[in-house]
């Protein structure tokens, strides 16, 4: 399972306008584990799946207001990667920051490349 | 309200307070006013049940649920009824009027008028008071200093009999039942059935002597003789009376109500006695004449006056009463249905006897071979759950094929809709399979809202087997990744030297996993002795908690618990934990398993807490692990002048003996220095307590949403049997229990319950402690403290910061206000989760 890190898959075309933010090295990143990075105001939750791809969404957990997603346990749900809350753990997809449980809750999601070995998120 | 009546019920026994709670339960209106008078002082609890009293069992246990809305006067028996005035009076003097009377006071055990009856250790079996009297008159006898087993004189070899012999046994003394009949039980059993089961019963280190009478008892130096109808005397400490029961009839007789020419008094089919006023339900009414003694009949008798008392149609079919009867309790399974003597005109008997296997079985059926009439079951009652219900009804199969040994196998399709599967509350398929499709799941929700199973319990066989026939999926899978429970999946990973979650869901499940079955690979991997659960790939798959060593709390910030083992601290402990908790503004409190918790640690707080922690000499104390939590103490015999034992000691060996050690859920202890039971230690997976000969083992508690008291295990036994025989338990039930199953639910669910452990951890029926104890060793030799690993290893400690590219930036959501004093989590609009309790509906009772 090794697709190169430089070429991330991300499942939606981002505009071109992002300001594109490091958040670490990709080694720093443990495979299905998550890190938190803070940009100004902004909490963003950033995961390494098993098979290298790197998915971002909010980390601000809308059910608590914790800022803790990027704690929970990552797995798949009928194929889709997703993320458990680690307060009361719904599912969210990482690929569209939907939640999974209920109804009409969702996160922001973040377009991810990695660059020179380092982990970059687009920020509008 | 002006217009109420008031019902005066005499006795506060299982038919009276099924009368009661009947009542209440219908009485919408409020049209009747209750009182309850009672002559025994305790609370209405389960007679059938009452031998488990001497098998560990408490009064609470035994005690039926609680009722509301009614008078309940204990203590104080009615001396006489004047029906004229319609007044009670009781032994104190006390009177009521009432609209409407209802006897249930049950029955008197009958004691044959031998010489010698009322001597001092003469007993007899009905109720807890009897058993208290005996308990402390077996316990004298066994501590009496001189030679030989201590024994006792059951007389009569009945059902209740063979219940009080085996009730002897358990307090230490070896019983000797002597039946006038010529074979044991013979009510409900025939001959060939009766042979077998003295066999059976003698096996069980059970004396017994049929065809004889007991003709006198006489006291000679402390001891008791009784002589027998051929001359042969008996020896014994004390003699139980266990013979035969007879109506408690004599209000009614002082009275001038119609009594029944066997005794009872007489009712008719709406239990109504020969004064429109007056009902009698349970075993004093003598329903058209005949009485019975048994619970079912009488539950069925209150429901019928419930429903007449407001105004309803109702009436008993005596020819429907149910009369079967399995022997509970003694280890030889015996059960007899319907006609099990063949008295129906052209009956046919079909008997398979297999004096080898120990086994023998009869079905009477109708003289054309199609009916099912009663049957007799000994040494293997299995099939009686399937058989029972099919009486009076055509036979699913050839009758022969239904008892041979690998003959059919019923299932319940084969019943139909109107067979009564529980006949201890009356309860059909028809209405169970309607509970099943209202949602009910399990047999706790089939026992909560239909009551079936709730009695003798030996209709919950047959209620697993209806939910599997309804389709109802029991699965135990773990989740879309694993089709394996828990158990198995340890069972797998065990036996193929699987190490990480990816060999074990590439080759056993599918997918990437999820918060479900990540963890409980990394519990079994940990359990098998994995290394730190921080090393490797382990370390992706941990909850939350093991995540970070510690438990997130509602803000994100986490709690701090260092271990307190036994809840013993010194001065010096408890200023370093202070000192930190001021140097960090951390909120403290004493929590309810006997330590301290710190809150409010940010992430990147916690190394430098914890090694300040760690350096003082404190560890982990797994507060956030599904693994051993605390082992509470009292303050045993160290300081208190009642304990017996060092519980402070005890409970510190076993809290640092199985400290980390990784489980289906959390594992909680307790330790008493005495009976007193300071410690709550039978409200714990497993608690000990202190006796003047060593220690008692109770497995099987917790406290928690659905309290359960532990049962005890082993007696008195000295410290290496205590921890050898905990060592066991734990492992097993690691080994064999269910995702997020604490032992009590294990142990219900485990096949054969309590007795079935104590053969597998202390008889080692199935020869597999040496590999328990070894895999407690192991864990043993390589406990080592995680936070200290995690100290030792800049790698482990890397994930320990707030933002990756801000690492000490504490998260700025987190903000605290102050209460009392102290610092906690700024209030949210966030609504906290609910979890769902068991709800009572004013029409069941819940018996789990
Ligand atoms: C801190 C403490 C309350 C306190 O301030 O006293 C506590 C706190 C929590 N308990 Fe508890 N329980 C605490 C003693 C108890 C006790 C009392 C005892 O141990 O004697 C009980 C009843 C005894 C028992 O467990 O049988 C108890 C029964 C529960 C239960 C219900 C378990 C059950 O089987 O029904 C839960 C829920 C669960 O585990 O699924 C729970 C769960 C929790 C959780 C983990 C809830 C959560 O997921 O956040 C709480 C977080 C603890 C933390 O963050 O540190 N806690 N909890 C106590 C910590 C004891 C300790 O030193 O480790
Ligand atoms: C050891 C044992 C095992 C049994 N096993 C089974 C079994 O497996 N299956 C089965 O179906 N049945 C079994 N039974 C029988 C079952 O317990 C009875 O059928 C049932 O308890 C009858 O209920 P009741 O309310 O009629 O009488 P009880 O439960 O005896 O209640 C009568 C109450 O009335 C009180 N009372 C009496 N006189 C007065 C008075 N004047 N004033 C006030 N109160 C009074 C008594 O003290 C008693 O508390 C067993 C009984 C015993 C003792
Ligand atoms: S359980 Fe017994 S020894 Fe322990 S504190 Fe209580 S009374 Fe004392
Ligand atoms: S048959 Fe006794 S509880 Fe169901």
């Amino acid at each position: 399972m090794t697709t190169a890190p430089e070429q991330v898959r991300v499942p939606v075309t981002w505009e071109d306008d992002v300001r594109w933010q490091t958040v670490c090295p990709l080694d720093r990143l443990q495979p299905e584990r998550g890190v938190a990075a803070l940009f100004g105001e902004t909490q963003v939750a950033v995961f390494r799946l098993f098979d290298d791809r790197v998915l971002a969404i909010g980390n601000v957990d809308p059910r608590s207001g914790a800022a803790v997603m990027s704690r929970g346990i990552v797995g798949d749900r009928g194929g889709v990667p997703t993320v458990a809350s680690p307060l009361y753990k719904e599912a969210y997809s990482l690929v569209d920051g939907q939640c999974l449980d209920v109804e009409d809750v969702s996160l922001p999601t973040y377009p991810v490349r990695v660059r020179n070995g380092s982990v970059q998120i687009g920020l509008p | 309200m002006t217009d109420t009546r008031h019902l005066v019920v005499v006795g506060n026994g299982m038919v009276g307070h099924r009368l009661v709670s009947a009542l209440r339960d219908r009485d919408e209106r409020g049209e009747w006013r209750i009182t309850v008078l009672g002559e025994e002082t305790r609370h209405a609890y389960d007679r059938v049940a009452l031998s488990s009293y001497v098998d560990g069992k408490s009064e609470e246990e035994l005690r039926l649920p609680e009722l509301a809305g009614f008078d309940l006067r204990l203590g104080d028996p009615v001396a006489s009824i004047d029906r004229t005035a319609r007044r009670v009076v009781t032994a104190s003097g006390a009177e009521l009027t009432y609209d409407a009377l209802v006897l249930a006071t049950g029955s008197v055990p009958f004691v044959p008028p031998v010489p010698g009856k009322d001597l001092p250790n003469c007993f007899v079996y009905r109720t807890l008071d009897d058993l208290d009297a005996i308990k402390e008159a077996a316990a004298a006898a066994v501590a009496r200093p001189g030679a030989g087993r201590r024994s006792a004189v059951v007389v009569g070899g009945g059902l209740l009999g063979l219940e009080a012999a085996r009730a002897m046994r358990l307090l230490g003394l070896s019983p000797q039942v002597v039946e006038i009949a010529p074979r044991l039980m013979p009510v409900q059993v025939d001959e060939g059935g009766g042979a077998l089961l003295q066999n059976l019963v003698s096996s069980q280190d059970i004396a017994v002597r049929c065809g004889v009478a007991v003709t006198g008892i006489r006291e000679e130096r402390d001891r008791l003789i009784a002589t027998l109808s051929d001359d042969i005397e008996l020896d014994a400490d004390l003699v139980v009376f266990s013979a035969g029961i007879r109506p408690a009839d004599t209000l009614a007789r002082d009275s001038g109500l119609r009594v029944g020419e066997r005794g009872g008094v007489w009712v008719d089919a709406t239990c109504r006695t020969s004064d429109e006023h007056v009902w009698a339900v349970g075993e004093v009414a003598a329903l058209e004449g005949r009485t019975y003694g048994l619970v079912a009949p009488g539950y069925a008798m209150a429901e019928v006056v419930a429903d007449r008392l407001l105004g309803g149609q109702a009436r008993m079919t005596p020819d429907e009463l149910d009369m079967s009867t399995k022997l509970k309790l003694l280890g030889v399974e015996v059960a007899s249905f319907g006609d099990a003597h063949a008295a129906t005109e052209g009956a046919l008997e079909v008997v398979v006897n297999d004096p080898v296997a120990g086994t023998y079985s009869k079905l009477v059926v109708s003289d054309d071979a199609q009916t099912l009439l009663g049957g007799v079951l000994v040494g293997d009652a299995s099939k009686y759950a399937t058989l029972r219900p099919l009486v009076g009804m055509t036979l699913p199969a050839d009758p022969v094929a239904m008892i041979a040994p690998g003959g059919v196998e019923l299932g319940a399709d084969a019943l139909p809709d109107s067979a009564q599967i529980c006949s201890c509350n009356a309860v059909t398929k028809g209405a169970l399979k309607e509970a099943i499709h209202d949602g009910a799941c399990t047999v706790p929700d089939l026992k909560s809202c239909t009551r079936a199973g709730t009695s003798c319990g030996s209709c919950v066989p047959l209620l697993k087997k209806l939910l599997v026939s309804e389709g109802v999926q029991v699965s135990k899978a773990i989740c879309e990744h694993f089709a394996f429970s828990r158990a198995e999946l340890f069972q797998i990973i065990a036996s193929t030297g699987i190490r990480t979650f990816t060999e074990a869901v590439e080759s056993h499940g599918s997918g990437r996993g999820c918060d479900l079955c990540k963890p409980v690979v990394a519990s079994i991997l940990a359990s098998l002795g994995g290394g730190h659960i921080h090393d490797g790939e382990q370390a992706a798959l941990q909850d939350t908690n093991d995540h970070f060593l510690a438990n997130m709390q509602r803000n994100g910030t986490y709690s701090v618990v260092p271990r307190i083992a036994g809840g013993e601290i010194t001065p010096e402990g408890l200023i370093v934990i202070g000192q930190v908790a001021q140097d960090f503004g951390l909120y403290t409190k004493i929590t309810g398993g006997q330590r301290i918790d710190m809150f409010g640690a940010r992430v990147e707080q916690l190394p430098a807490i914890w090694k300040r922690l760690v350096d003082a000499g404190f560890e982990s104390g797994h507060a956030y692990g599904k693994s051993l939590r605390t082992v509470k103490s009292c303050v045993g015999s160290s300081w208190c002048r009642y304990g017996v034992q060092d519980s402070v000691g005890m409970a510190v060996l076993l809290e640092l003996r199985y400290r980390g050690l990784r489980s289906p859920h959390k594992l909680k202890s307790g330790v008493s220095g005495c009976a007193r039971e300071c410690a709550e230690a039978r409200s714990k997976d497993f608690g000990v307590i202190a006796t003047d000969k060593g220690w008692n083992l109770y497995v099987g508690g917790n406290g928690g949403a659905t309290p359960k008291h532990a049962q005890l295990i082993v007696q008195d036994v000295d410290q290496e049997t205590l921890i050898r025989t905990i060592d066991r338990f734990l492992i097993f039930y690691i080994r064999t229990a269910d995702r997020l199953q604490r032992t009590a639910p294990w142990l219900e669910e485990l096949e054969g319950g309590l007795d079935h452990l104590r053969e597998v951890i202390v008889d080692d029926k199935l020869g597999i402690c040496a590999d328990l104890d070894t895999a407690m060793a192991r864990h043993v030799e390589s406990y080592a403290d995680e936070w200290r690993g995690v100290l030792e290893d800049p790698k482990k400690l890397e994930r320990y910061v707030s933002f990756v590219n801000a690492p000490e930036t504490p998260d700025p959501t987190i903000s605290f206000v102050t209460e009392r004093g102290q610092p906690v989590p700024m209030p949210r609009a966030g609504d906290p989760v609910l979890i769902g309790l068991p709800t009572v509906s004013p029409r069941q009772e819940v018996r789990a």
